[in-house]
């Protein structure tokens, strides 16, 4: 079953076709990378499906319904989280209230019953907090929870932005280029840590992502993006023999 | 209202509105090369008329010489204020830099009050200027009928230099992204700088031509046609010359007719250009004539 | 973990904070007191911290918008304008009305309502969020210095229609003879519950919500926060706030005139906020006092001043404000976090500096 559905969608930036009639399927509980070099549309992509962008043409479906024209914030109630490709954390704020905040969108109580601290507001934000510790411990932050989101190593703020996004309880989890900067072993982990992810939460992974050894291992499926055309997919194998692969990707591939 | 009574209207609009074009037109050029608004351009206007006071009245000197002196005294105040205000914040928070502009504004004026006192002065008589002609039954002063004028002529020097020259080519590739300008060795502050130069001298030939019409000096004077003008070049489509000056055109058009139509809501004639702000920003951000700008995320 | 032993060092137990907390807030009240009595300090002094107090209450609600939103806005004095003329216009004893509306009689209707000082100030309050919810949903959309600019023009724009409606305000007159209050605590009382309710909100789950718009607002927007209602909902908490304070501030003077609530006075209140550190309640409070109170000190900078029968030329009326405007322009240039940053006073806080001027003179012997 399809969890996300690209049809037909073209973004245009006046003269600049950032992405061409794209037709992309995420079928539920897969993990899907998004591939392609520099400047091939990938992040317009993801901006398209989380409503920073609206489409110029096509409609963008998550389970069946046309999400394309919502804004960003109803998109994410809606199920649908993401990364950012330079982490975008709110970095003078603590790992704790990081994701707190993700936390906030299905609040019930209103402002004013929140401030006064009523009964059922306390209630509702004890619980958050103690969803909010639960998430950091599965994903082993717990111990950083006080620590100022920035002051964290890298590594730990590409994860903790990943956890969240997961803290929003969204079912599809869209990652733009996790393992940016990282090295062949963190790269390793990072690949151990989405699988885990996925199935102990129940997710469904779309990622963009230039390390080539990190999407051929835990793909499903993979997407071959090049100047805002798809130019091929399927699973690993089919993708690293495409022609028009390697031809996208003569000399990039080095330093991807 | 006869026919006569609407043309002079008309050409108090025109002349109002050229004035408005004038200042805008350094609101627009600063704000396209730093993405700020320059809250204390309008100051600089008012030392300007001031600067003009003391070089008639207080050192008696003829008007032509004067003029020039006030020029050069301006641009030398606009360029000492992005120094010292501007400069020194380059890389600090936006919220930290618009503060700044706010606090140079408010210095300007205390300081005006503190060495001018708060008493109005006379703004000298230029006879040239007040001089008042009469075309088709219509009186009209000099300064009134050649404000439109300067106004379209430096517009041409100002469209000159940045389409024209090596700097002005320099100060378009910073205003379109100011980070590669930097890096492809753009010398930043020299840009800046020119910016200044230009917008400072703008203001003070309107400063000169304002107090002409308006022969009133006042430490307060350059609040409401600072934020009119910001509001002339935002209407024209920020960071756009031409459109800072259509845009002031119509600000003072709108102005001087509502005071002339509507002679009972001569009280919000201040608000208009709030008004008219406000309608701008909702129907169209960028303005008359101004690109669409995406932000990258 | 150095880090941690070293915090762990510069705490203070929960007793011995309580017990500060409890000394502290005795003294507080006493003195409050002992003013209010008139045991100590005459009216000037009463005057001045009364000020202050209201001045307070509008820099924190200013703060809750630019500090903790991150929202420019410059609309606090055309806010605080509404709650003042609220409370002026149905506080003054209807007897006294025709002699304050001499030239332009008051709206027929408005002449016949007076009402007591707290329902009048909770409506000024509540016309005042309302004001800034109909302002808000058109300019809250835009970017910061566009946002300045047009919460600039709204405010001038409050000023102006308020100066032109003379039949409900007395336009350019103003409205005198405004009701005063019979005790420093009503000023002090409200401050207080203003800047509970403001630090409850600010550490509840929605005030997290408008620090992460502070933040990151895209980041805010994608983790699902609903950027526009949170926007207008701080807008609007602050401006009802600003709009108590302009109530307060009303029958503090015992009159109201237009031009008191214009741009500089909104000017006021952000050198408040910058020097308090912007993010930080405490903060704010701090330098609310200690600049409201500075200004009235910096008075004698206006007055001649002669020292061994010579005149100092620079001493003379205006001096005050060129020293003020000069303060803001060093602080923001020199010290952009101001006294507390985003921190929030704490006796740890306090520990913390104390004890590091010891060892700093200790590593300098």
């Amino acid at each position: 079953m399809s969890v996300l559905k690209l049809e037909n969608v073209t973004m245009q930036f006046g003269g600049v076709i950032a992405n061409n009639n794209l037709n992309i399927d995420v079928e539920n509980g897969k993990i899907v990378a998004l591939i392609g070099p520099n400047g091939a549309g990938k992040t317009t992509t993801f901006n398209v499906v989380t409503g920073v962008y609206q489409p110029t043409k096509g409609n963008v479906y998550y389970n069946g319904e046309k999400i394309n024209g919502l804004l960003p914030d109803k998109i994410t109630k809606k199920g649908i989280a993401r990364t950012f490709q330079n982490i975008r954390l709110f970095s003078k704020l603590t790992v704790l209230e990081n994701i707190l905040i993700a936390n906030h969108l299905h609040i019930k109580s209103d402002f004013l019953s929140s401030t006064v601290r009523m009964p059922w507001a306390r209630k509702e934000e004890k619980a958050m907090r103690e969803k909010s510790e639960m998430l950091l411990n599965k994903l082993g932050l717990l111990h950083l929870k006080n620590e100022t989101s920035s002051s964290l190593p890298y590594g730990e703020q590409r994860k903790l932005e990943i956890a969240r996004a997961l803290a929003t309880d969204a079912k599809l989890l869209l990652l733009d280029e996790p393992a940016a900067g990282m090295n062949p072993s963190e790269t390793e982990q990072l690949a151990n840590f989405i699988h885990s992810i996925r199935d102990e939460f129940n997710l469904t992974i779309f990622m963009i992502e230039h390390h080539m050894d990190l999407v051929m291992k835990i793909s499903d499926k993979i997407y071959v993006l090049d100047f805002g055309q798809l130019i091929a997919e399927g699973t690993a194998d089919e993708v690293k023999n495409n022609p028009k692969v390697i031809e996208a990707y003569l000399g990039v591939e080095e330093d991807a | 209202m006869t026919f006569q009574t609407f043309l002079q209207q008309l050409a108090n609009g025109i002349s109002l509105g050229s004035l408005y074009a004038l200042i805008a037109i350094g609101y627009t050029m600063v704000y396209g090369i730093l993405r700020l608004i320059n809250f204390a351009h309008g100051d600089i206007f008012m030392m300007a008329a001031y600067f003009m006071v003391f070089s008639v009245v207080n050192f008696g000197l003829p008007w032509y010489i004067a003029s020039i002196i006030v020029i050069l005294a301006t641009v030398a105040l606009g360029v000492l204020l992005e120094k010292a205000a501007y400069s020194t914040l380059r890389d600090a928070p936006r919220m930290s830099i618009m503060i700044s502009a706010i606090g140079a504004s408010f210095l300007l004026e205390n300081l005006a009050t503190y060495l001018f006192t708060g008493v109005p002065k006379g703004f000298p008589n230029i006879a040239i200027l007040t001089k008042s002609v009469s075309i088709a039954g219509v009186s009209l002063s000099v300064a009134t009928m050649i404000t439109p004028v300067v106004t379209i002529v430096l517009l041409y020097v100002v469209m000159f230099i940045t389409n024209k020259t090596k700097i002005g080519m320099a100060m378009r590739a910073v205003s379109k992204d100011f980070e590669t300008a930097r890096l492809m060795g753009i010398n930043i502050n020299r840009v800046i700088s020119s910016t200044f130069v230009i917008g400072s001298a703008l203001a003070a030939v309107g400063a000169i031509l304002w107090g002409s019409k308006y022969p009133s000096v006042m430490p307060l004077m350059g609040v409401m046609p600072g934020l009119k003008c910001f509001i002339a070049a935002v209407l024209g489509g920020i960071g756009n010359t031409a459109g800072a000056v259509l845009g002031g055109f119509i600000l003072g058009m709108a102005e001087i007719l509502l005071v002339s139509f509507l002679p009972s809501l001569t009280g919000y004639r201040d608000a208009i250009a709030f008004v008219i702000l406000i309608v701008v920003l909702l129907v169209k951000p960028t303005g008359l004539l101004g690109e669409k700008v995406t932000d990258k995320v | 973990m150095m880090k941690n032993t070293n915090m762990n060092e510069n705490k203070m137990s929960k007793k011995t904070k309580l017990i500060l907390n409890i000394i502290s807030l005795i003294v507080f009240a006493v003195l409050i007191t002992l003013l209010d009595k008139r045991v100590i300090g005459d009216s000037y002094v009463r005057r001045v911290l009364n000020t202050s107090a209201v001045y307070a209450i509008v820099a924190v609600s200013m703060n809750l918008i630019n500090g903790f939103t991150g929202l420019f806005s410059l609309g606090q004095a055309g806010f605080m304008a509404l709650g003042a003329y609220v409370v002026a216009i149905f506080t003054v004893p209807v007897g006294l009305r025709p002699s304050i509306f001499y030239v332009i009689k008051q709206n027929p209707v408005l002449a016949q309502i007076e009402l007591p000082f707290f329902v009048a100030l909770i409506l000024g309050g509540l016309l005042a969020a309302f004001v800034a919810i109909l302002i808000g949903i058109p300019v809250l959309r835009l970017k910061s210095d566009y946002l300045a600019i047009a919460t600039l023009g709204f405010s001038e724009i409050i000023r102006i229609v308020i100066t032109n409606i003379q039949p409900i305000t007395n336009g350019a007159l103003g409205i005198n003879r405004i009701p005063e209050m019979p005790t420093m605590w009503i000023f002090f009382g409200i401050l207080i519950l203003s800047v509970i309710f403001i630090k409850l909100l600010i550490d509840s789950s929605y005030g997290r919500a408008f620090k992460a718009i502070r933040e990151d607002d895209i980041a805010a927007e994608a983790m699902g926060i609903n950027l526009f209602k949170h926007k207008v909902l701080s807008f609007a908490i602050g401006a009802f706030f600003a709009g108590i304070g302009g109530g307060l501030y009303a029958s503090l003077l015992g009159s109201v005139v237009p031009n008191s609530f214009n741009i500089p006075m909104t000017y006021n209140f952000l050198l408040i906020i910058v020097l308090g550190g912007m993010g930080s309640v405490s903060g704010t409070i701090i330098s609310s006092f200690v600049v409201t109170s500075g200004l009235e000190v910096l008075r004698f900078f206006d007055d001649k001043l002669t020292i061994g029968g010579v005149v100092i030329p620079i001493f003379r009326p205006g001096f005050r404000m060129v020293i003020f405007s000069a303060l803001l322009m060093i602080l923001v240039l020199f010290f952009r976090n101001g006294i507390l940053g985003q921190k929030e006073l704490s006796w740890d806080l306090i520990r913390g500096k104390f004890l590091r001027k010891k060892s700093d003179k200790r590593g300098a012997a």
